[in-house]
């Protein structure tokens, strides 16, 4: 495991999150629940090959609370 | 003098106090002082100089986090819109008494902060923040009506009596919208705060000092202090001493010089709490000579956040002081966050299952995979805080832990409780 790369991270906002955990369903290389549901985020770039599912977490989020940053 | 980095620079016996001189009218102030030292600073070279003369002085926020407040001031002068100043004189902090002190013994020396910071950045207006129901919006109010020819509008806001209305971002929420629960971040508010303009928000302590480095220069400030954290501190001293109270200290002076400026002891001590209910807990006498500072950076209890103090008696129970803070912190929670609203109620069942003998044999690790999960996952600090209290507890009291959850009686649960918790009676239950 790289924290390096160029990547886009995930990240949330914890006020709009409200737990669906779609987020974990669609992307369990880089997010875990815990016990109430809520995400635990792997906030390390994304590799190349998990960007695509990454973007289709962020659009499937019910809560639009799942983003992705740039890394800078 | 050159100071070095954990002791006093001089012997400051005949340097303090700086701030608590009991100038608290305007004409004594003046006269101790002088006029809002605006001259030597005016023009955009001279609002430069000034934030360089706050950078050189080496001052730190003195709310908690212990950022240099040179840098703020230098972000949020540079941004395109006109920035706004706010005044934090909440104090949500229970333990805590330093910021309502200095607002009544020195409320000019706050204002003229307040009204150079604003110039120091290019505000014009400073909104001057305090709980309400305390008399301290009144109290300046009063202040401010002596003082018409401040170069910048003041607005008095009284804010809601909630621990984590204080917040940065909860105070922005406030002016914005009147609601003063947390945002989520980005924006920091140094970014986009109240108005979508760059915000200025600094602990009125802060602002103090930072009016005495506009009056006396960056070398006079760094006199007193540490090379990491100059200047004078403002602690708060309470539970088992003679004498507890605020204090103007100097950095780098060791928790037992802090206590005995409180009258020392009173009883042999256990542990003292370092750094409010966002701090370490530390044994004692252990922890005696250790020296404390504003420097975020220092070793693990040695760094005075917002300057609350707390001598634990060796008779009392650690642990349950803990679990009884934390309880209050789980309530004080704004429900807005996940792993705040679920997980500091369960980490205080937790707690409370040790205290009171109803641990199980999974209840450790599920403590320990609790206060794993849950610090930097909130808008706000305040879940990291309250599981940095509950930490550090479990390591101060690792010995009573054990015995706990052996099932021992622990004598400590008779003793009258130490930290010191609000009247709910003198709390608001709302956000607006």
């Amino acid at each position: 495991m790289s924290r390096r790369g160029t990547g886009p991270r995930l990240a949330v906002n914890p006020i709009t999150c409200l737990a669906h955990g779609m987020c974990a369903e669609l992307l369990p290389e880089y997010v875990k629940l815990d016990e109430w549901g809520y995400p635990i985020l792997n906030g390390d770039p994304l590799p190349p090959d998990l960007v695509a599912h990454a973007k289709r977490a962020v659009a499937d989020c019910p809560t639009l609370a799942l983003r992705l940053d740039p890394t800078s | 003098m050159t100071a070095t980095l954990d002791r006093p620079a001089v012997d400051t016996a005949d340097l303090l106090p700086r701030l608590l001189t009991g100038d608290s009218e305007l004409a004594a102030h003046r006269a101790r002082f002088g006029p809002l030292p605006l001259a030597p600073f005016t023009g955009t070279a001279g609002r430069r100089r000034l934030v360089e003369g706050i950078v050189h002085a080496g001052l730190r926020g003195r709310g908690g986090a212990g950022f240099p407040t040179g840098r703020k001031l230098a972000t949020v002068a540079a941004g395109r819109k006109t920035p706004v100043v706010v005044a934090n004189g909440c104090e949500s902090e229970p333990a805590s008494s330093k910021d309502r002190v200095l607002l009544r013994y020195a409320p000019h020396l706050v204002l003229d902060g307040a009204a150079l910071a604003a110039h120091a950045v290019g505000a014009d207006r400073v909104f001057l923040c305090v709980e309400r129901g305390t008399g301290h919006g009144e109290r300046l109010e009063r202040h401010l009506d002596e003082r018409r020819d401040d170069p910048v509008r003041w607005h008095v806001v009284p804010v809601p009596r909630r621990y984590v209305a204080s917040e940065e971002s909860a105070l922005v929420h406030f002016l914005n919208d009147g609601e003063a629960r947390p945002l989520a971040s980005p924006p920091r508010p140094y970014e986009r705060g109240v108005e979508d303009r760059p915000t200025l928000i600094d602990n009125v302590e802060t602002l103090a000092h930072l009016a005495l480095i506009a009056y006396h220069g960056p070398d006079w400030f760094r006199a007193v202090g540490t090379g990491s954290d100059p200047g004078s501190a403002l602690v708060t001293v309470a539970g088992a001493v003679a004498n507890p109270g605020v204090f103007e200290v100097a950095p780098g002076t060791s928790l037992g010089e802090m206590l005995d400026a409180a009258g020392g002891p009173t009883e042999p001590l256990g542990a003292a709490l370092v750094g409010g209910y966002f701090g370490t807990w530390v044994p004692l006498p252990q922890a005696v000579h250790l020296p404390l500072s504003h420097d975020p950076t220092g070793p693990a209890g040695t760094t005075l956040g917002a300057g609350a103090i707390v001598a634990l008696p060796a008779g009392s129970c650690g642990l349950a002081e803990t679990s009884r803070v934390l309880g209050y912190l789980a309530a004080e929670s704004a429900n807005q966050c996940g792993p705040c609203h679920f997980g500091l109620p369960a980490v205080a069942e937790d707690m409370a299952a040790v205290i009171h003998g109803r641990a199980d044999p999974g209840t450790r690790n599920r403590l320990r995979t609790r206060l794993g999960v849950i610090a930097g996952r909130g808008a706000c600090k305040h879940p990291d805080g309250a599981i940095r209290l509950v930490a550090s507890a479990l390591d101060a009291f690792a010995a009573d832990l054990d015995m706990h959850l052996a099932g021992y009686t622990c004598t400590g649960l008779r003793q009258h409780p130490v930290l010191p918790l609000p009247d709910p009676e003198d709390r608001d239950r709302e956000w607006r």
